[in-house]
């Protein structure tokens, strides 16, 4: 019933390749789905760091715009996002007369900024929530040291928040990744979108996405995989003891 | 006018989403307590299908989901009504959609209830049967009612990732919130305006949602008590 010649035959495209070139000579497929979640992610996470310490903030007016921000981005599908983004930005003449239009025409950068702003919100709620969760003998320690505010933020609040966020991160990074595959949404060839062109060209439904379904499920496993050896790594502090 | 009259279309497109959230919502709460009762039940296959099942449906994106399956089965009803010579009929968008997402919500819920039911003490579950009630009434006076507490954190986070994967289902072909989104924006040509509406729509949705779940939790916490710091 399923055509196994089909998925051999059409499972280069995935990879970057197409009739008669190698894999990798575009980057379609899952280079594309890669840079996709790389990018806003290392960017996001970048977002985050300042913006949960703003949402820690005791000052209202510091924490309000970032309480509002995480707000509106995590009560609205991300797909609404990306098209308010790549549809809407051109509804307005100082956004198309602006140098940035040259950027915000192409789907590749709206994507990246609708994924970015995203999983930033939801990144700095982890952090804020670690933040807040930190040990009062930890900050009592770093004052009785003798630690300014900034100097105690960067040694020892965010660098112990960070590690304590990473079990609730690493499922950020999986729906994060699983996320990406809507960039096909907006004309994009991530795999998704590289699953969709096979099937129109041949009709046939399981073959295209039964294998993109099949390289999502590796890259979920690995992922956990990869956060389960930094927890062990980064976290072996607070894991039970073993004896 | 506002959007050249097309509110009106995208409240109208707004109930069907609403519509196929909830049913999915239940479908999905179904199939999230029998995907529990499997995975703790004493049958070696029972748990490792429930066990597949929670793990593959994770895995995978729900639009992959919903293409696999809206395409994939109405390919298999068409090659066996071919099969048998009479014609295929075309399978309804919105029960597509309901079963697609109801689904993949299965599979979440199925967490969320095994955690939740193994919250409740065994021998609540072990007096109801030590004082004759059969298996279905303990999990519905004894189970059940103790398990809402521990339940609804975690229910509350799905169904509201749940209304937020409901915007994907236009892909199928469903006349929802963003397919007349999407027709209001070539029509005006105020993209911006009509997804900022989406988006207000979307957002009244969660925020409505979550205060309603809070008070829910409130009220099936009664009588514990909570940590003061």
């Amino acid at each position: 019933m399923i055509d196994l010649n089909l998925i051999i035959e059409r499972f280069p495209a995935f990879l970057g390749g197409t009739d008669g070139a190698p894999i990798m000579s575009t980057s379609d497929g899952l280079q594309l789905t890669l840079e996709l979640l790389g990018l806003s992610l290392a960017f996001g996470l970048l977002l985050a760091v300042p913006m949960a310490l703003m949402l820690v903030s005791r000052n209202k007016w510091v924490a309000r715009p970032v309480w509002l921000y995480t707000y509106v981005f995590r009560g609205t599908p991300l797909l609404v996002q990306l098209f308010i983004i790549y549809y809407g930005l051109s509804q307005f003449d100082w956004v198309r007369d602006s140098w940035a239009w040259e950027y915000l025409r192409e789907a590749y950068v709206c994507a990246i900024l609708a994924f970015t702003l995203n999983t930033a919100a939801y990144t700095t709620e982890i952090l804020a929530g670690q933040i807040r969760n930190t040990h009062y003998g930890e900050i009592e320690a770093a004052k009785a040291m003798g630690m300014g505010k900034w100097l105690m933020m960067r040694r020892i609040v965010i660098p112990s928040a960070l590690r304590r966020a990473l079990p609730a991160y690493s499922n950020e990074v999986v729906m994060m990744m699983q996320s990406t595959s809507i960039a096909g949404l907006v004309t994009l060839a991530d795999l998704t979108g590289v699953a969709r062109r096979v099937f129109s060209d041949t009709y046939m439904p399981f073959e295209p996405f039964l294998t993109v379904a099949g390289i999502y499920l590796v890259m979920t496993f690995a992922l956990v995989w990869l956060f389960k050896k930094a927890e062990q790594r980064w976290l072996a502090y607070l894991a039970p003891r073993k004896h | 006018m506002f959007l050249q009259g097309y509110l009106p279309s995208i409240m109208e497109g707004t109930i069907l989403t609403l519509q196929v959230a909830v049913s999915a919502l239940l479908v999905s709460v179904v199939l999230g307590l029998i995907g529990a009762m499997f995975k703790m039940s004493p049958s070696k296959p029972l748990a490792w299908l429930a066990e597949v099942y929670s793990t593959v449906v994770r895995g995978v994106p729900d639009l992959v989901w919903m293409l696999l399956l809206f395409f994939g089965v109405q390919m298999l009803i068409n090659e066996l009504f071919a099969q048998l010579g009479w014609e295929a009929p075309e399978i309804n968008s919105f029960f597509a959609g309901v079963m697609t997402i109801g689904f993949i919500f299965g599979a979440y819920m199925t967490e969320t209830f095994r955690g939740a039911i193994m919250a409740v003490p065994k021998g609540q579950m072990e007096a109801g049967l030590a004082y004759g009630m059969s298996p279905l009434r303990v999990f519905l006076r004894i189970t059940f009612p103790q398990m809402v507490r521990f339940a609804l954190p975690s229910f509350s986070n799905n169904w509201l990732v749940l209304v937020k994967s409901t915007a994907l289902v236009s892909v199928i072909g469903l006349n929802d919130v963003m397919y007349r989104a999407d027709t209001a924006k070539s029509i005006t040509q105020e993209p911006f305006t009509v997804y900022a509406v989406v988006g207000c729509i979307f957002l009244a949705i969660t925020s409505v949602s979550d205060l309603a779940l809070k008070r829910l939790e409130k009220r099936y916490s009664t009588g514990v008590r909570e940590t003061e710091l």
